[in-house]
Protein backbone atom coordinates (compact mmCIF):
# COMPACT_ATOMS: atom_id res chain seq x y z
CA UNK A 1 0.00 0.00 0.00
CA UNK A 2 1.08 3.27 -0.60
CA UNK A 3 1.98 5.74 2.18
CA UNK A 4 -0.60 8.42 0.10
CA UNK A 5 -3.21 6.04 0.48
CA UNK A 6 -3.05 5.66 4.52
CA UNK A 7 -5.59 7.30 6.71
CA UNK A 8 -3.16 10.95 7.08
CA UNK A 9 -4.98 11.81 10.31
CA UNK A 10 -4.91 15.46 11.48
CA UNK A 11 -2.60 15.90 14.68
CA UNK A 12 -2.75 17.19 17.59
CA UNK A 13 -2.47 20.80 17.25
CA UNK A 14 0.73 22.05 19.42
CA UNK A 15 2.01 25.81 18.64
CA UNK A 16 2.21 25.02 15.32
CA UNK A 17 5.32 26.51 15.09
CA UNK A 18 7.75 24.13 13.37
CA UNK A 19 11.18 23.87 15.24
CA UNK A 20 12.64 20.86 13.21
CA UNK A 21 11.66 19.42 9.95
CA UNK A 22 13.10 16.56 8.16
CA UNK A 23 12.88 16.62 4.13
CA UNK A 24 13.04 13.50 1.50
CA UNK A 25 15.77 11.92 3.94
CA UNK A 26 17.40 8.93 2.21
CA UNK A 27 19.80 6.72 4.13
CA UNK A 28 21.31 3.20 2.87
CA UNK A 29 23.77 0.92 4.38
CA UNK A 30 24.85 -0.63 1.59
CA UNK A 31 22.34 -2.42 -0.52
CA UNK A 32 20.37 -1.98 2.83
CA UNK A 33 18.02 1.18 2.38
CA UNK A 34 16.97 2.36 5.53
CA UNK A 35 15.32 5.48 4.84
CA UNK A 36 13.57 6.41 1.61
CA UNK A 37 12.04 9.71 1.34
CA UNK A 38 11.23 10.49 4.99
CA UNK A 39 9.73 13.71 5.85
CA UNK A 40 8.81 14.92 9.42
CA UNK A 41 8.11 17.73 11.24
CA UNK A 42 7.53 18.43 14.42
CA UNK A 43 6.31 21.47 16.25
CA UNK A 44 7.14 23.53 18.90
CA UNK A 45 6.01 22.23 22.79
CA UNK A 46 4.86 19.07 20.22
CA UNK A 47 5.88 15.28 21.54
CA UNK A 48 5.96 13.34 18.22
CA UNK A 49 7.02 9.57 18.78
CA UNK A 50 8.03 7.89 15.65
CA UNK A 51 7.09 4.36 15.78
CA UNK A 52 8.50 0.96 13.72
CA UNK A 53 9.76 -2.57 13.99
CA UNK A 54 13.29 -2.84 15.20
CA UNK A 55 15.90 -2.38 12.48
CA UNK A 56 13.20 0.34 10.21
CA UNK A 57 15.60 2.66 10.33
CA UNK A 58 14.28 4.64 13.45
CA UNK A 59 17.47 5.10 15.35
CA UNK A 60 19.42 6.34 12.14
CA UNK A 61 16.53 9.00 11.56
CA UNK A 62 17.64 10.74 14.93
CA UNK A 63 21.11 10.28 14.30
CA UNK A 64 20.81 12.05 10.71
CA UNK A 65 19.05 14.70 12.65
CA UNK A 66 21.60 15.06 15.57
CA UNK A 67 24.68 14.86 12.78
CA UNK A 68 26.29 11.73 14.32
CA UNK A 69 25.14 9.86 10.70
CA UNK A 70 25.29 11.71 7.17
CA UNK A 71 22.20 10.99 5.47
CA UNK A 72 22.48 10.18 1.46
CA UNK A 73 20.11 12.89 0.50
CA UNK A 74 17.56 15.33 1.85
CA UNK A 75 17.33 18.18 4.12
CA UNK A 76 17.29 18.04 8.44
CA UNK A 77 16.32 21.59 9.65
CA UNK A 78 16.33 21.96 13.15
CA UNK A 79 15.01 25.62 14.95
CA UNK A 80 15.62 26.95 11.29
CA UNK A 81 19.34 26.08 10.28
CA UNK A 82 20.30 23.39 7.82
CA UNK A 83 21.88 21.13 10.22
CA UNK A 84 24.06 19.27 7.46
CA UNK A 85 25.21 22.21 5.68
CA UNK A 86 27.03 23.32 9.21
CA UNK A 87 30.61 23.34 9.79
CA UNK A 88 31.71 21.34 13.08
CA UNK A 89 31.69 25.14 15.25
CA UNK A 90 27.74 25.36 13.81
CA UNK A 91 27.38 21.99 14.60
CA UNK A 92 28.66 21.90 18.41
CA UNK A 93 26.27 25.38 18.75
CA UNK A 94 23.26 23.37 17.80
CA UNK A 95 23.66 20.76 19.68
CA UNK A 96 23.65 22.40 22.49
CA UNK A 97 19.76 23.34 21.95
CA UNK A 98 18.80 19.66 20.98
CA UNK A 99 19.45 17.10 24.14
CA UNK A 100 19.65 13.43 23.25
CA UNK A 101 18.67 10.36 25.17
CA UNK A 102 20.54 7.21 24.19
CA UNK A 103 19.46 4.05 24.17
CA UNK A 104 22.22 2.63 26.69
CA UNK A 105 22.48 6.21 28.33
CA UNK A 106 25.57 6.62 26.99
CA UNK A 107 26.89 7.77 30.88
CA UNK A 108 30.60 8.51 31.41
CA UNK A 109 31.32 5.11 33.75
CA UNK A 110 34.71 6.78 34.74
CA UNK A 111 32.47 9.63 35.93
CA UNK A 112 30.44 10.40 38.96
CA UNK A 113 26.60 11.63 38.62
CA UNK A 114 27.99 15.25 39.01
CA UNK A 115 30.70 14.90 36.65
CA UNK A 116 28.67 13.51 34.36
CA UNK A 117 26.11 16.25 34.63
CA UNK A 118 29.24 18.96 34.33
CA UNK A 119 30.79 17.77 31.18
CA UNK A 120 28.47 19.12 28.76
CA UNK A 121 28.47 22.53 30.88
CA UNK A 122 32.61 23.07 30.74
CA UNK A 123 31.50 22.78 27.14
CA UNK A 124 28.92 25.22 26.75
CA UNK A 125 28.59 26.82 29.86
CA UNK A 126 32.11 28.42 30.17
CA UNK A 127 30.80 31.52 31.73
CA UNK A 128 28.72 30.20 34.14
CA UNK A 129 30.34 30.10 37.95
CA UNK A 130 30.88 27.11 39.94
CA UNK A 131 27.70 28.13 42.35
CA UNK A 132 25.68 28.40 39.77
CA UNK A 133 26.49 25.47 37.88
CA UNK A 134 26.04 23.38 40.91
CA UNK A 135 22.73 24.56 41.79
CA UNK A 136 21.69 24.17 38.21
CA UNK A 137 23.17 20.59 38.40
CA UNK A 138 21.07 19.91 41.92
CA UNK A 139 17.90 21.47 39.73
CA UNK A 140 17.94 19.07 37.23
CA UNK A 141 18.56 16.08 39.60
CA UNK A 142 15.75 17.37 41.74
CA UNK A 143 13.65 17.50 38.76
CA UNK A 144 14.50 13.40 37.87
CA UNK A 145 14.13 12.44 41.33
CA UNK A 146 17.51 11.35 42.17
CA UNK A 147 19.18 14.17 44.22
CA UNK A 148 20.90 11.93 46.83
CA UNK A 149 22.81 10.47 44.06
CA UNK A 150 25.01 13.30 42.91
CA UNK A 151 28.39 11.94 44.19
CA UNK A 152 27.68 8.16 43.09
CA UNK A 153 28.87 6.00 40.06
CA UNK A 154 26.73 5.32 37.17
CA UNK A 155 27.46 1.70 38.19
CA UNK A 156 25.91 1.80 41.68
CA UNK A 157 23.10 3.15 39.79
CA UNK A 158 19.76 0.73 39.02
CA UNK A 159 18.79 0.42 34.52
CA UNK A 160 15.79 3.30 35.94
CA UNK A 161 18.07 5.69 37.60
CA UNK A 162 20.84 5.50 35.45
CA UNK A 163 18.11 6.31 32.82
CA UNK A 164 16.89 9.45 34.87
CA UNK A 165 20.73 10.71 35.42
CA UNK A 166 20.94 10.64 31.43
CA UNK A 167 18.00 12.14 31.43
CA UNK A 168 19.53 14.47 33.81
CA UNK A 169 22.20 15.03 31.87
CA UNK A 170 20.04 15.88 28.89
CA UNK A 171 17.85 18.74 30.53
CA UNK A 172 21.18 20.21 32.21
CA UNK A 173 21.71 22.84 28.88
CA UNK A 174 17.91 23.47 29.06
CA UNK A 175 17.57 22.03 25.53
CA UNK A 176 14.48 23.18 23.53
CA UNK A 177 14.35 19.47 21.34
CA UNK A 178 15.22 16.29 23.28
CA UNK A 179 15.74 13.40 21.13
CA UNK A 180 15.00 9.69 22.99
CA UNK A 181 16.37 6.74 21.75
CA UNK A 182 14.25 3.83 22.77
CA UNK A 183 13.81 5.63 26.38
CA UNK A 184 12.03 2.51 28.21
CA UNK A 185 14.02 -0.20 26.26
CA UNK A 186 15.03 -2.99 29.28
CA UNK A 187 13.18 -1.34 31.68
CA UNK A 188 10.22 -3.34 33.82
CA UNK A 189 7.02 -2.04 32.85
CA UNK A 190 6.62 -0.04 36.08
CA UNK A 191 9.90 1.79 35.74
CA UNK A 192 9.28 1.92 32.05
CA UNK A 193 5.87 3.79 33.13
CA UNK A 194 7.85 6.16 35.78
CA UNK A 195 10.42 7.20 32.81
CA UNK A 196 7.50 7.82 30.52
CA UNK A 197 5.34 9.93 32.72
CA UNK A 198 8.88 11.77 33.65
CA UNK A 199 9.06 12.68 29.90
CA UNK A 200 5.78 14.32 29.96
CA UNK A 201 6.51 15.98 33.22
CA UNK A 202 9.90 17.45 31.84
CA UNK A 203 8.41 18.34 28.37
CA UNK A 204 5.71 20.44 30.46
CA UNK A 205 8.41 21.91 32.65
CA UNK A 206 11.06 22.69 30.10
CA UNK A 207 8.60 23.54 27.38
CA UNK A 208 10.77 21.44 24.86
CA UNK A 209 9.84 19.28 21.31
CA UNK A 210 10.78 16.15 21.42
CA UNK A 211 11.15 13.06 19.34
CA UNK A 212 10.34 9.80 21.02
CA UNK A 213 12.07 6.71 18.86
CA UNK A 214 10.25 3.87 20.80
CA UNK A 215 7.85 0.21 20.09
CA UNK A 216 7.13 -0.07 23.83
CA UNK A 217 3.49 0.81 23.35
CA UNK A 218 2.90 2.00 26.83
CA UNK A 219 5.40 4.63 26.55
CA UNK A 220 4.12 5.73 23.16
CA UNK A 221 0.55 6.05 24.95
CA UNK A 222 1.74 7.99 27.54
CA UNK A 223 4.17 10.60 25.76
CA UNK A 224 2.95 10.84 22.06
CA UNK A 225 0.88 13.79 21.17
CA UNK A 226 1.17 12.52 17.48
CA UNK A 227 2.59 9.49 15.74
CA UNK A 228 4.65 8.85 13.02
CA UNK A 229 4.50 5.41 11.48
CA UNK A 230 7.99 4.69 9.88
CA UNK A 231 7.70 1.47 7.77
CA UNK A 232 9.55 0.71 4.40
CA UNK A 233 11.94 3.72 5.34
CA UNK A 234 8.77 5.93 4.91
CA UNK A 235 6.14 8.40 7.24
CA UNK A 236 3.56 5.29 6.29
CA UNK A 237 0.79 6.71 8.55
CA UNK A 238 0.60 9.70 11.21
CA UNK A 239 -1.80 10.36 13.56
CA UNK A 240 -2.65 10.07 17.47
CA UNK A 241 -2.53 7.42 19.24
CA UNK A 242 -6.21 6.99 20.10
CA UNK A 243 -6.70 7.41 16.11
CA UNK A 244 -4.10 5.05 14.82
CA UNK A 245 -5.67 2.73 17.27
CA UNK A 246 -8.87 2.69 15.11
CA UNK A 247 -6.77 2.34 11.47
CA UNK A 248 -7.98 -0.47 9.52
CA UNK A 249 -4.38 -0.80 7.33
CA UNK A 250 -3.05 -4.01 8.65
CA UNK A 251 0.61 -2.55 9.06
CA UNK A 252 -0.77 0.27 11.40
CA UNK A 253 -2.95 -2.62 13.13
CA UNK A 254 -0.21 -4.77 13.90
CA UNK A 255 1.65 -2.11 16.29
CA UNK A 256 -1.36 -1.55 19.03
CA UNK A 257 -2.54 -5.53 19.19
CA UNK B 1 39.67 -16.47 3.98
CA UNK B 2 42.09 -16.62 1.13
CA UNK B 3 45.19 -15.28 0.86
CA UNK B 4 43.96 -11.90 -1.82
CA UNK B 5 41.15 -11.39 0.91
CA UNK B 6 43.59 -11.52 3.72
CA UNK B 7 46.28 -8.86 1.92
CA UNK B 8 43.48 -6.41 1.12
CA UNK B 9 42.13 -6.04 4.53
CA UNK B 10 46.04 -5.93 5.97
CA UNK B 11 46.31 -2.70 3.29
CA UNK B 12 42.69 -1.53 4.38
CA UNK B 13 43.49 -1.74 7.82
CA UNK B 14 47.00 -0.56 7.64
CA UNK B 15 45.17 2.73 5.25
CA UNK B 16 42.77 3.19 8.40
CA UNK B 17 45.68 3.78 10.74
CA UNK B 18 47.75 5.93 8.33
CA UNK B 19 44.71 8.32 8.32
CA UNK B 20 43.93 7.96 12.23
CA UNK B 21 47.80 8.92 12.62
CA UNK B 22 47.19 11.34 10.34
CA UNK B 23 44.34 12.83 12.05
CA UNK B 24 46.62 12.94 15.37
CA UNK B 25 48.70 15.20 14.44
CA UNK B 26 46.07 17.45 12.33
CA UNK B 27 44.27 17.77 15.97
CA UNK B 28 46.94 17.91 18.53
CA UNK B 29 48.31 21.05 18.17
CA UNK B 30 44.90 22.73 17.60
CA UNK B 31 43.05 24.01 20.74
CA UNK B 32 41.10 23.82 22.84
CA UNK B 33 43.81 21.61 25.11
CA UNK B 34 42.08 19.52 27.05
CA UNK B 35 44.94 19.72 30.41
CA UNK B 36 42.60 18.52 32.63
CA UNK B 37 41.95 15.16 30.96
CA UNK B 38 46.15 14.75 29.33
CA UNK B 39 46.93 15.43 33.52
CA UNK B 40 44.48 12.38 34.53
CA UNK B 41 45.95 10.01 31.89
CA UNK B 42 49.58 10.45 32.83
CA UNK B 43 48.10 10.44 36.44
CA UNK B 44 46.88 6.64 35.65
CA UNK B 45 49.54 6.10 32.48
CA UNK B 46 52.73 6.88 34.26
CA UNK B 47 51.78 6.53 37.94
CA UNK B 48 49.96 3.75 38.15
CA UNK B 49 52.13 1.77 36.46
CA UNK B 50 55.00 2.41 38.42
CA UNK B 51 54.76 -0.16 40.75
CA UNK B 52 54.55 -3.23 38.15
CA UNK B 53 57.44 -1.30 35.74
CA UNK B 54 60.04 -0.96 38.73
CA UNK B 55 59.46 -4.55 39.70
CA UNK B 56 60.02 -5.55 36.36
CA UNK B 57 62.57 -3.79 36.41
CA UNK B 58 64.30 -5.07 39.18
CA UNK B 59 64.04 -8.67 38.22
CA UNK B 60 65.12 -7.89 34.61
CA UNK B 61 68.78 -6.78 36.84
CA UNK B 62 68.73 -9.39 39.42
CA UNK B 63 68.61 -12.38 36.46
CA UNK B 64 70.89 -10.84 33.91
CA UNK B 65 73.65 -10.49 36.20
CA UNK B 66 72.97 -13.86 37.44
CA UNK B 67 72.79 -15.21 34.29
CA UNK B 68 75.99 -13.81 33.18
CA UNK B 69 78.67 -14.27 35.57
CA UNK B 70 79.20 -17.91 35.04
CA UNK B 71 79.94 -17.17 31.25
CA UNK B 72 81.97 -14.06 32.27
CA UNK B 73 83.80 -16.38 35.29
CA UNK B 74 84.79 -18.71 32.41
CA UNK B 75 86.52 -16.06 30.14
CA UNK B 76 87.79 -14.56 33.65
CA UNK B 77 86.32 -10.87 33.64
CA UNK B 78 84.20 -10.91 36.02
CA UNK B 79 84.86 -7.93 36.78
CA UNK B 80 83.47 -6.62 33.83
CA UNK B 81 80.08 -7.65 35.36
CA UNK B 82 78.27 -3.85 35.96
CA UNK B 83 79.68 -2.68 32.73
CA UNK B 84 77.63 -6.03 30.57
CA UNK B 85 74.31 -5.65 32.93
CA UNK B 86 73.90 -1.60 32.57
CA UNK B 87 75.02 -1.52 28.79
CA UNK B 88 72.01 -4.04 28.08
CA UNK B 89 70.22 -2.97 30.15
CA UNK B 90 70.15 0.61 29.12
CA UNK B 91 70.62 -0.14 25.52
CA UNK B 92 68.13 -3.04 24.71
CA UNK B 93 66.65 -5.00 27.73
CA UNK B 94 65.56 -1.84 29.73
CA UNK B 95 63.67 -0.01 26.71
CA UNK B 96 62.01 -2.79 24.95
CA UNK B 97 61.11 -5.26 28.10
CA UNK B 98 59.24 -1.74 29.84
CA UNK B 99 57.65 -1.06 26.45
CA UNK B 100 55.83 -4.65 26.46
CA UNK B 101 55.42 -4.88 29.83
CA UNK B 102 53.78 -1.29 29.06
CA UNK B 103 51.90 -2.85 25.87
CA UNK B 104 50.02 -5.26 28.07
CA UNK B 105 49.13 -3.28 30.84
CA UNK B 106 48.08 0.69 28.91
CA UNK B 107 47.64 -0.48 25.49
CA UNK B 108 45.38 -3.25 26.55
CA UNK B 109 43.68 -1.44 28.97
CA UNK B 110 42.69 1.82 26.45
CA UNK B 111 41.67 -0.85 24.03
CA UNK B 112 39.07 -2.22 26.08
CA UNK B 113 38.40 1.86 27.78
CA UNK B 114 37.66 3.07 24.51
CA UNK B 115 36.14 -0.08 22.81
CA UNK B 116 33.38 -0.37 25.76
CA UNK B 117 32.84 3.45 25.04
CA UNK B 118 32.36 2.81 22.16
CA UNK B 119 29.66 -0.53 22.32
CA UNK B 120 27.50 1.86 24.95
CA UNK B 121 27.61 4.83 22.95
CA UNK B 122 30.02 7.40 25.16
CA UNK B 123 31.67 8.25 22.27
CA UNK B 124 28.59 9.22 20.38
CA UNK B 125 27.24 11.06 23.82
CA UNK B 126 30.40 13.12 24.11
CA UNK B 127 29.87 14.20 20.46
CA UNK B 128 26.63 15.22 21.17
CA UNK B 129 27.21 17.51 24.29
CA UNK B 130 29.67 19.56 21.74
CA UNK B 131 33.07 17.59 22.55
CA UNK B 132 35.69 16.33 20.03
CA UNK B 133 35.65 12.74 21.13
CA UNK B 134 39.16 12.34 19.11
CA UNK B 135 40.72 15.20 20.84
CA UNK B 136 39.25 14.42 24.50
CA UNK B 137 40.06 10.19 24.35
CA UNK B 138 42.85 9.78 21.72
CA UNK B 139 45.08 12.99 21.64
CA UNK B 140 45.15 13.31 25.48
CA UNK B 141 46.21 9.17 25.57
CA UNK B 142 48.58 8.90 23.10
CA UNK B 143 50.40 12.35 24.55
CA UNK B 144 50.27 10.78 28.27
CA UNK B 145 51.35 7.19 26.80
CA UNK B 146 54.52 8.95 24.50
CA UNK B 147 55.87 11.02 27.44
CA UNK B 148 54.89 8.90 30.30
CA UNK B 149 57.09 5.33 28.70
CA UNK B 150 60.47 7.28 28.48
CA UNK B 151 60.56 8.53 32.42
CA UNK B 152 59.05 4.68 33.28
CA UNK B 153 61.90 3.48 31.34
CA UNK B 154 64.31 5.45 33.25
CA UNK B 155 63.21 4.32 36.05
CA UNK B 156 63.28 1.07 35.54
CA UNK B 157 66.56 0.73 33.84
CA UNK B 158 67.77 2.22 37.47
CA UNK B 159 65.82 -0.15 39.42
CA UNK B 160 67.50 -2.38 37.77
CA UNK B 161 70.85 -1.25 37.70
CA UNK B 162 70.11 -1.56 41.60
CA UNK B 163 69.03 -5.43 40.91
CA UNK B 164 72.02 -5.89 39.05
CA UNK B 165 74.08 -4.50 42.17
CA UNK B 166 72.22 -7.34 44.35
CA UNK B 167 72.84 -9.67 41.96
CA UNK B 168 76.82 -9.37 41.87
CA UNK B 169 76.72 -9.35 46.32
CA UNK B 170 74.63 -12.54 46.22
CA UNK B 171 77.66 -14.43 45.03
CA UNK B 172 80.51 -12.04 45.49
CA UNK B 173 80.90 -9.04 47.09
CA UNK B 174 80.84 -4.83 45.33
CA UNK B 175 80.73 -2.25 47.25
CA UNK B 176 78.22 0.32 46.10
CA UNK B 177 80.41 3.00 45.06
CA UNK B 178 82.40 0.98 42.67
CA UNK B 179 79.17 -0.66 40.95
CA UNK B 180 78.03 3.10 40.55
CA UNK B 181 81.47 3.98 39.28
CA UNK B 182 81.82 1.31 37.20
CA UNK B 183 78.24 1.83 35.76
CA UNK B 184 79.01 5.78 35.11
CA UNK B 185 82.60 4.77 33.22
CA UNK B 186 80.88 2.49 31.05
CA UNK B 187 77.47 3.79 30.15
CA UNK B 188 77.85 6.89 27.98
CA UNK B 189 75.52 9.93 26.62
CA UNK B 190 75.81 7.85 23.27
CA UNK B 191 74.20 4.67 24.84
CA UNK B 192 71.29 6.85 26.40
CA UNK B 193 70.40 8.82 23.73
CA UNK B 194 69.25 6.66 21.22
CA UNK B 195 67.71 4.32 23.73
CA UNK B 196 66.03 6.94 25.45
CA UNK B 197 64.61 8.63 21.78
CA UNK B 198 62.65 5.34 21.11
CA UNK B 199 61.09 4.68 23.93
CA UNK B 200 58.99 7.98 22.93
CA UNK B 201 58.30 5.94 19.63
CA UNK B 202 57.28 2.41 21.49
CA UNK B 203 55.03 4.70 23.98
CA UNK B 204 53.12 6.77 20.56
CA UNK B 205 52.85 3.35 19.24
CA UNK B 206 51.30 1.94 22.26
CA UNK B 207 49.15 4.19 22.71
CA UNK B 208 48.10 5.12 18.88
CA UNK B 209 46.86 1.57 18.91
CA UNK B 210 45.50 1.15 21.82
CA UNK B 211 43.41 4.24 20.72
CA UNK B 212 42.57 2.96 17.12
CA UNK B 213 41.62 -0.66 18.46
CA UNK B 214 39.35 0.42 21.13
CA UNK B 215 38.23 3.84 18.96
CA UNK B 216 37.05 1.40 16.10
CA UNK B 217 35.75 -1.24 18.02
CA UNK B 218 33.16 -3.40 16.63
CA UNK B 219 29.76 -3.40 18.28
CA UNK B 220 28.98 -6.19 21.07
CA UNK B 221 31.12 -7.52 24.40
CA UNK B 222 33.30 -9.85 21.97
CA UNK B 223 34.87 -6.62 19.85
CA UNK B 224 35.83 -4.98 23.02
CA UNK B 225 37.81 -8.06 24.40
CA UNK B 226 39.53 -8.32 20.83
CA UNK B 227 40.43 -4.40 20.52
CA UNK B 228 41.97 -5.13 23.57
CA UNK B 229 43.71 -8.28 22.60
CA UNK B 230 44.93 -7.24 19.20
CA UNK B 231 45.64 -3.83 21.08
CA UNK B 232 48.60 -5.72 22.95
CA UNK B 233 49.39 -7.62 19.79
CA UNK B 234 49.96 -4.94 17.21
CA UNK B 235 51.43 -2.57 19.51
CA UNK B 236 54.19 -5.38 20.57
CA UNK B 237 55.33 -5.90 17.45
CA UNK B 238 55.31 -2.58 15.99
CA UNK B 239 57.70 -2.25 19.14
CA UNK B 240 59.96 -4.65 17.74
CA UNK B 241 59.95 -2.78 14.50
CA UNK B 242 60.50 0.26 15.41
CA UNK B 243 63.45 -1.36 17.84
CA UNK B 244 65.00 -2.16 14.83
CA UNK B 245 64.75 0.14 12.20
CA UNK B 246 66.32 2.67 15.62
CA UNK B 247 68.97 0.32 16.23
CA UNK B 248 69.80 0.75 12.06
CA UNK B 249 69.18 4.42 12.06
CA UNK B 250 71.71 5.03 15.38
CA UNK B 251 74.24 2.65 13.89
CA UNK B 252 74.11 4.78 10.74
CA UNK B 253 74.73 8.05 13.07
CA UNK B 254 77.14 6.40 15.15
CA UNK B 255 75.66 5.70 18.16
CA UNK B 256 78.09 2.65 19.00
Amino acid sequence: MDASQNTIISAKDTDNEPVLAVRGLKKAFGANVVLNDFDLTVNKNESVVVLGRSGSGKSVLIKCIIGLLEPDAGSVSVLGQDVLSLDHEGLDHIRMRIGFLFQSNALYDSMTVRENLEFPMRRHLKHMSAADAEQRIKEVLSNVGLGHTIDMMPAELSGGMQKRIALARTLVLKPEIILYDEPTSGLDPITGREISTLMVEVEKKYHTASIIISHDMRCVKITADRIVVLIDGRAYATGTYEELKRSTDEKVKQFFE
Amino acid sequence: MSQSTKLKSFFVETGAISKFTGWFFHEFLRPRFEAREFLRQCYIVGYKSLPLVGLTGFIMGLVLTMQLRPTLVNYGVEARLPDMVSLSLIREIGPVITALIFAGKIGSSIGAELGSMRVTEQIDAMEVSGTNPYKYLVVTRVWATTLMLPILTILSDTIGLYGGYLGINIRGVMSMDLYVNEVLHTVGFSDLLPATIKTFFFGFAVGLVGCYKGYNSKKGTEGVGLSANSAVVLSSILIFIIDLVVVQITDLLGFN
